[in-house]
């Protein structure tokens, strides 16, 4: 029973990032009918929000230092961060600790302007051309927005950790009255997944409850009928986008602490988010968070010991293997709605 | 891909077909001059890949040797597979690189159990390869559009992760893991007799290589290169048969209304069924002459990155195109080994004519591209031929041929295909 818990917990996290991204995707195919092979890509950039913010949080000046001279008679220097001349040494420090917390504030409006740009300048080009070359033409996106990153920011991981106060584990066994040790979890991931599940009913909720959702809810079911109301839904589609761009650069931003950000990580979360979008089914926005979190837990199960000794690597092929075996047996994914992309 | 207006295209090259009764080697005046252009590209490329003498400050972009002329007409093979399915049938595969994967691994396993010559390995991996793609293709080919991309990308993922670890482990080793599967001493080799300890065709090693200098010029005739060019140009012969029979025009048909199609009675499955195998036997073809020249297999040849590779060389050249694949596959080949090589004081020595800080602004700017960044360069540029050019690089030339050319008819022999690709979507 604790193993059991603890995989589904160890599947949390994996799986809340697979169900943001998922979720971008399938706002932008279920709004603008784009298949976006550069929504990892926007993944990445989140991250690289947050590297660039703690960055600059820790750029500092030499400021010579009361105590006098060293050994030799020169004056003493030390760092003193920037941020800590504007709000004061206790409260700059605690900024430069929060420093990913802090970048989403940062990363929200970054994101949306970066998905308004590449709806604005390239995306809408590319309605009326097949999904082929929409796809074609963000893969290539995607490997540039890579390229942009590599060379500023290197090939290598970049750690950015978590505050202070979510470093280290807490023991979620004692809290459900087991033993205690048997269900160590890292604070920082339930972090994650709380916030994952914070953003994911807001978007729901925004859709549900506001008029703009409505709306939009409106255009995804029957685009055609809801311009001839004389609604501009062009533009809402595109607000659609940016926002879809702020959910997957906020699951980046977040993701950081967990996994120090390189910059091939979107690629190798896009192969996966697609295959969850698929699985989940296209255009449906429960499917994809549902099938998300599914895949995310399933292959921390197939990761157990008891798991690759009976199949060796499992855990590297389950997700295919289920995506292969859904896409055959309901071809419409788990939720997929009548008519979407169906030929 | 429902295109309900565009069909004339498809129409228009029955008349073509039929009206050419005179044909060379089954194949129009047209045709054939292509495909002689391509013998005479291929044969001479040890000449027009080292324009530049060998103690030259541009010899660096001599691209003249063996590995690299290799590697040309290898992906030439690959990227020919490959626009077979989605040039012609419009089923874009995300998942190609794992034929070429499992070619690699079933020539070397010839290696290791037959012995160094490479003629059997590259049957297996033909037939192998062939084998895998009609299982894959089975499953794939019952949907289409963007499930069938992510189907195939599964697919390849998946072999990736077996070949990787799966099957690398002690009991039952058929990858070798990341090491990379290679020919050890105490293998077996029935058939090896006393032939080369080097992949050869019966005596003759493939890493054989006469130079012949002349002046300042080094010129290198690699007997591996001219095998798989050889093979190159009777893949490219068989496709331009393929592009020209009815079988070809089916697969047009496919592409450009497969729901009409299914309302004559057709059913398409069974064709681009066919269309696939036939593109994962060139893919796998492709694979065991990789193998053939460096008896060493990795699991990294089947990664999705190497799957969008040769999406990239089929766009980039021109999909549907008969010389389109070939000429991406070069371009980005040349790109990868040459342009990848230039460094910051390369460009320092370039542009030294210039004043200083001039030079190192301007050596500031091209940086960034060059070198390491090359992918970069390589993005860019294939957005902009998505975005631009869909025909590919072929469509790009004809375009300039057009504009200069007197009669503004056009007529080349990419012509319609390239016009095709435009219109169709």
């Amino acid at each position: 029973m604790e193993a059991f818990l603890l995989q589904i917990l160890n599947g949390l996290d994996k799986g809340s990032a697979y169900a943001l991204i998922a979720l971008g995707l399938t706002l932008i195919f279920g709004t603008l009918g784009v298949v976006n092979f550069a929504h990892g890509a926007l993944f990445m950039l989140g991250a690289f929000v947050a590297v660039t913010m703690s960055r600059l949080l820790q750029l500092s000046h030499k400021a010579s230092e009361p105590s006098g001279t060293d050994f030799l008679g020169n004056p003493r220097y030390e760092d003193v961060l920037y941020v800590q001349d504007i709000f004061g040494a206790e409260l700059g420090q605690t900024l430069v600790d929060w420093a990913v917390p802090v970048s989403i504030l940062v990363a929200i409006p970054v994101m949306l302007l970066i998905g308004f740009v590449m709806e604005r300048g390239l995306i809408k080009h590319f309605y009326k051309r097949p999904h082929a070359d929409q796809i074609l033409v963000t893969f290539g996106l995607a490997i540039v927005i890579q390229e942009v990153i590599k060379y500023f920011y290197g090939a290598n991981p970049i750690p950015t950790p978590a505050p202070d106060a979510f470093r280290g584990s807490f023991d979620f066994g004692v809290l459900l009255g087991f033993d205690p040790n048997t269900i160590i979890y890292p604070y920082w991931r339930l972090v994650y997944f709380f916030f994952a599940a914070i953003i994911i009913a807001a978007v729901f909720a925004f859709l549900q409850f506001t008029t703009f959702g409505m709306v939009v809810r409106a255009g995804m079911a029957d685009r055609e009928t809801v311009g001839l109301l004389g609604i501009d839904i062009d533009r809402r589609f595109t607000i659609m986008f940016g926002i879809a761009a702020a959910v997957a650069g906020l699951a980046g931003v977040m993701y950081t602490p967990i996994n120090p950000p390189n910059y091939h990580m979107g690629m190798d979360f896009l192969v996966l988010s697609f295959v969850v979008v698929v699985v989940g089914g296209m255009g449906s926005l429960p499917g994809a968070v549902l099938a998300g979190f599914l895949l995310g837990i399933l292959e921390s199960f197939a990761s157990t010991t008891w798991a690759t000794t009976a199949v060796p690597g499992i855990n590297q092929i389950i997700i295919y293997l289920v995506a292969i075996a859904v896409l055959l047996t309901r071809p419409r994914g788990l939720m997929g709605r009548r008519g979407v992309m169906e030929e | 891909m429902t295109d309900q207006t565009d069909y004339t295209p498809v129409a228009a090259q029955l008349p073509s077909r039929r009206a050419a009764r005179d044909t060379i080697l089954g194949l129009t005046r047209k045709d054939f001059g292509l495909l002689t252009v391509v013998i005479a590209l291929t044969m001479l490329a040890p000449f027009l890949l080292n324009p530049f003498p060998s103690n030259s400050a541009m010899a660096q972009f001599n691209a003249g040797y063996p590995d690299l002329m290799q590697r040309f007409v290898i992906f030439g093979i690959f990227a020919i597979g490959f626009n077979i399915l989605f040039g012609l049938t419009g089923y874009l595969s995300f998942g190609h690189a794992a034929f070429l994967g499992v070619g690699s691994y079933s020539c070397v396993w010839m290696f290791k159990l037959l012995g160094y010559n490479v003629l059997p390995g590259i049957l297996l991996a033909i037939v192998v390869s062939g084998l895998f793609a009609l299982l894959i293709g089975y499953i794939s080919l019952r949907r289409s559009g963007i499930y069938f991309s992510i189907l195939t990308l599964a697919f390849a993922q998946m072999s990736f992760a077996l070949a990787y670890s799966v099957l690398s482990n002690p009991s039952f080793n058929l990858t070798n893991g990341e090491t990379g599967l290679q020919v050890y001493t105490n293998d077996p080799q029935w058939l090896q007799g006393d032939g080369p300890r080097a992949p050869h065709i019966f005596g003759l090693a493939m890493r054989e290589t006469e130079t012949l200098s002349v002046g300042a010029w080094n010129f290198q005739f690699n007997a591996g290169y001219y095998l798989c060019a050889v093979v190159m140009i009777i893949c490219f012969y068989l496709s331009v048969r393929l592009f020209r029979s009815p079988f070809g025009m089916m697969l047009r048909a496919v592409k450009s209304n497969q729901q009409r199609l299914n309302y004559t009675g057709v059913n398409a499955r069974p064709y681009t069924l066919a269309a696939f195998v036939i593109s994962g036997m060139y893919a796998g073809l492709a694979g065991g002459l990789l193998s053939a020249m460096d008896p060493l297999a990795g699991a990294e040849r089947m990664q999705w990155t190497a799957s969008g590779e040769v999406v990239l060389m089929t766009i980039l050249g021109g999909a549907g195109t008969l010389i389109g694949p070939v000429l991406g596959a070069g371009f980005i080949k040349y790109f990868e080994n040459i342009f990848s090589k230039i460094n910051e004081s390369t460009l320092h020595a370039w542009f030294a004519f210039l004043p200083d800080g001039l030079e190192d602004a301007l050596v500031a700017i091209v940086y960034p591209f060059v070198g390491k960044g090359w992918h970069l360069t390589l993005g860019l540029l294939f957005m902009l031929v998505v975005i631009f050019l869909p025909g590919g690089l072929v469509q790009g030339g004809n375009k300039m041929a057009t504009i200069f050319r007197r009669d503004r008819k056009g007529g080349g022999v990419e012509d319609d295909a390239a016009a095709q690709r435009q219109a169709g979507e």
